[in-house]
């Protein structure tokens, strides 16, 4: 059965690094839609609508596919992981099912409405609707991200006798102490995705001279709003994410840190390729005691090495664990400067001659992808060997009776299917980027929703 | 009525809506290469579901989810148990809400029949395999007694001992499905449309609810043939004869609308009789949710696959407020849309 085990595993990690592609992007420019509606409400001012229209629109070509790999990733916690269903079901099926009652229906209702409605409601129906939208889509993140944190740090449940567990109570499951960081740091890069995104596409119009008007608002919101979220990724959001990880499961930190032994006043490595063999990290550059005082708020802490630990309780994709984690915060730590200077240079009215920086902002989109993917990885690697954090592995919890040549066909189905969709996806997003936005009282703002 | 007894309700509840609101959905796929010719009319037909049919889908979403919540192992059974059937329906799913989102994003014609056709044959398929699926469920599957089971999708094409998804009876209950679906899609139609398109979609309801209704008198003999203990549940409940008792009424009635051509009375009569088909079927197999082909005795029922009472008792609460606000806003949704879709000026939803 290992091998069953092998592609179940590789079958989730493929289906859920590429669900969350799409609503990442869906989750961060909901909160930008609703800023863009409500100054197009409060100001009655139409360029902001058609911005904030254009934007819908591409929230729909994303939210399509959102939901389309979304249902497999419900799916497949039956299908591939029966045993697992099994056993937290009682815990796990409360917030998977008020993620369909509360946040599924609110988000793809409203969003029919906004589509459609555009014609047939007032502006107040009409921002409103954006609102249902964010807050649709927020309420997924949070009740998936509760889902996710009970896995990563389980609260609020009891044993029974057959060795499956139940809730005991819905309050503590929703109220996670993991959740609270977990939920503003996913939640804040949702919307560096939605922010660089937005910004990049402005830098493109301006950089080719087109939708002047559009892309100085695409940039001017998508600028201030990445410099924020950037921020608040590494502190407060990233640094408590890896404090809990220290206090919960030093495993985990030690392994993404690349600390195999443990030490007093250990260095935070910055580069270097871990070495399984001689438990090293190979040509280390590293901050002398900086992990010990991230950490601990003092130079000389203990910090434990991965060697204090028995070797079946390390996560058994160490070496590149530890890379998606330094690519994440690598590319967290590039952000913020970039952003920053974007901003000085807007406040002196010089981004939008600043070529240079244009250039940089356009090419700079899918790199919050990139640490988003790299941020999960290493959520989910290291939480390995076990499904359920210290309760229950990885290993008892695929489904017993599906073979490894059954999950390999699913595998294989998935694997073609999606790289279709990536593809359809990019074609359609630069076809509806090279459309532009409608010019405000041009003819296209005439036009009206059909088929 | 115990807890476990509600939430089966609720259960069978969630499916028999998605059934009635994603029906129509599929029903219009079905029927939708012959019903609409022209891109005009195609687009009218989109139209008539684009703004609902997200929505719609949810149902099966939130369906899953609350099996989840209040029969995990039925859940855990049943999904891997399917294992290659639900793959099937996913990939299904994934190419018929792509070809709604992407249809109308280009104008170019090969695009749009390229699309046309995926939607049309994938909401096909998707009516067969639920129906099949739904005929896996009255007949029984091959539970062991640790409480899982693998159906191959075919055997040897009978019900017998070691079933495949797919048999003779399943493929006659898949069938029926996508004969009522087609009907009820073409009876939305009627609703939503005019002109050339209305009238092809009366006439395909009217052909296809006599094959409905010859497919479903031949349904009953067959249904207690292969599972006899679906009488159970009735000599158990004799109360639940109302519900078969509805559908029948109800199919009468959609016949008798139609000749009058009340569109909206057909509609909602049609819908009464796959919400009372649904619950007909369940009413016979309650308790059991997954019936074991061998041995009863590993039957999964609400007794012994619930989740703690706790669980299904905080779940109440919130699914009672969660379910009566989707309630609110999905009619508030249906009537803001009501009456027939118009042409418009450009080809997308999107410009
Ligand atoms: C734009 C994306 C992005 C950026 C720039 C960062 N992160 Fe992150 N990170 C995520 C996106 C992300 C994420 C995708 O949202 C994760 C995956 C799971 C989670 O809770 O958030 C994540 C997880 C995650 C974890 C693992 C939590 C766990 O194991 O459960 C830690 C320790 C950090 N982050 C810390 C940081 C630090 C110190 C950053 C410094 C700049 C940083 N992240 C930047
Ligand atoms: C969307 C962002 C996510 C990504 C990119 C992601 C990534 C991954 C990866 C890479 C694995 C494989 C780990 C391994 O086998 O070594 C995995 C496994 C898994 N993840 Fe996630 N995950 C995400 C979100 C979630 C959430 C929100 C949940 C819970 C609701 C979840 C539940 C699981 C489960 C059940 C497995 C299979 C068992 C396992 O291998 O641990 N994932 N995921
Ligand atoms: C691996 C576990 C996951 C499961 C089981 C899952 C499940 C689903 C399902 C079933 C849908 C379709 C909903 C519909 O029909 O409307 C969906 C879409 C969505 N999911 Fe996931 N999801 C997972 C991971 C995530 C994560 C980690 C997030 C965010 C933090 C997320 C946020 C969303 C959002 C916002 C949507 C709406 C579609 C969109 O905006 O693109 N999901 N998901």
């Amino acid at each position: 059965m290992t091998s069953a085990l092998f592609y179940d595993r590789l079958q989730f990690a493929v289906t859920a690094t590429f669900h969350y592609l799409f609503p990442q992007l869906t989750i961060g420019l909901a909160v930008l839609i609703v800023y863009l509606k409500s100054r197009a409400y409060w100001s009655q001012d139409a360029h902001y609508d058609e911005a904030a229209h254009f934007w819908t629109k591409i929230f729909a070509l994303s939210f399509a596919f959102g939901v389309v790999t979304g249902i497999p990733m419900e799916f497949q916690f039956g299908m591939n992981w029966a045993k697992f269903s099994t056993f937290a079901g009682g815990v796990i099926g409360q917030t998977l099912a008020m993620e369909g009652v509360f946040a599924f229906f609110l988000e793809s209702t409203f969003l029919g409405v906004l589509l459609f409605g555009r014609k047939k409601f007032g502006p107040f129906v009409q921002w409103m609707t954006t609102v249902m939208l964010f807050l649709g889509s927020w309420l997924s993140g949070l009740f998936i991200l509760a889902t996710n944190a009970w896995m990563q740090h389980p609260v609020a449940y009891g044993v029974d006798q057959d060795g499956t567990v139940h809730m005991t109570s819905l309050w503590g499951l929703l109220t996670n102490p993991w959740l609270v960081w977990q939920f503003t740091h996913t939640m804040t890069a949702a919307v560096a995705t939605g922010s660089f995104v937005m910004a990049s596409v402005g830098a493109y119009y301006l950089l080719s001279g087109i939708h002047i008007d559009a892309a100085k608002t695409f940039l001017r919101t998508g600028v201030v709003v990445g410099a924020i979220a950037t921020t608040a990724l590494l502190f407060p959001t990233g640094h408590h994410a890896a404090l809990q990880v220290f206090e919960h499961q030093p495993i985990k930190g030690a392994a993404f840190e690349g600390l195999f032994y443990t030490e007093s006043g250990a260095d935070l490595v910055i580069f270097g390729q871990p070495n399984m063999d001689t438990l090293t990290i190979d040509n280390p550059l590293v901050a002398p005691k900086m992990l010990s005082f991230i950490i601990h708020k003092y130079f000389g802490a203990e910090i434990k090495g991965l060697s204090d630990f028995p070797r079946e309780d390390w996560p058994d994709t160490m070496p590149l664990l530890y890379y998606t984690y330094h690519i994440m915060v690598g590319l967290g730590t590039m952000f913020i400067p970039l952003m920053l200077t974007a901003v000085v240079l807007l406040w002196r009215e010089r981004l939008f001659q600043a070529r240079w920086m244009l250039w940089t902002i356009m090419l700079m989109a899918p790199f919050p992808y990139i640490a988003t993917t790299a941020g999960w990885m290493t959520a989910e690697l290291g939480r390995q060997p076990w499904l359920v954090y210290g309760l229950f592995r990885t290993a008892d919890g695929n489904s017993p009776l599906v073979g490894s040549g059954n999950v390999l066909f699913s595998l294989l189905g998935f694997l073609g299917l999606y790289v279709l969709l990536g593809l359809l996806f990019l074609f359609l997003f630069f076809e509806m980027v090279s459309r532009g936005p409608a010019v405000t009282g041009g003819p296209r703002s005439s036009s009206e929703p059909t088929g | 009525m115990a807890v476990e007894t509600l939430w089966f309700v609720i259960v069978v509840m969630m499916f028999a809506v998605y059934a009635v609101l994603d029906g129509f959905d599929f029903g219009t796929g079905i029927i939708y290469l012959f019903v609409a010719r022209t891109d005009e009319e195609r687009q009218l037909v989109l139209k008539a579901i684009g703004p609902v049919w997200k929505g719609n889908e949810v149902w099966l979403v939130a369906g899953g989810g609350l099996l989840f919540l209040a029969f995990p192992k039925v859940f855990a059974a049943g999904f891997s148990g399917f294992y290659l059937a639900l793959n099937l329906v996913l990939w299904f799913l994934i190419m018929r809400g792509l070809s709604i989102a992407l249809r109308s994003h280009l104008r170019n014609p090969l695009w749009r029949t390229f699309w046309d056709a995926i939607f049309s044959v994938f909401n096909l398929l998707l009516a067969v395999v639920f129906g099949a699926a739904l005929g896996n469920i009255i007949r029984g599957v091959p539970l062991g007694p640790d409480g899982y089971f693998f159906a191959a999708l075919w055997t040897t094409f009978t019900p017998g001992p070691i079933p495949g998804i797919l048999d003779w009876f399943t493929v006659f209950v898949g069938l029926l499905a996508v004969a009522m679906l087609a009907v009820h899609g073409a009876n939305y139609l009627a609703i939503k449309t005019d002109a050339a398109v209305q009238t092809r979609a009366r006439r395909i309801a009217d052909r296809g609810s006599w094959a409905v209704v010859l497919l479903a008198l031949m349904a009953v003999p067959v249904l207690l043939f292969v599972q006899p203990a679906l009488q159970d549940g009735y000599v158990a409940h004799p109360v639940g004869c109302v519900l078969p008792l509805t559908v029948g009424a109800a199919l009468f009635a959609a016949q008798y609308f139609r000749r009058r051509q009340r569109d909206g009375a057909v509609f909602v009569s049609w819908s009464l009789f796959i919400l009372g088909s649904v619950g007909s079927v369940a009413w016979g197999l309650f308790p059991n949710l997954l019936i074991a082909v061998e041995d009863p005795s590993s039957s999964l029922t609400i007794h012994n696959s619930a989740a703690s009472s706790y669980g299904l008792r905080v779940g109440l609460v919130w699914f009672g407020i969660g379910i009566s606000l989707v309630i609110g806003y999905t009619i508030w949704v249906y009537v803001s849309f009501r009456g027939k879709v118009e042409q418009g000026l450009f080809g997308g939803p999107y410009e």
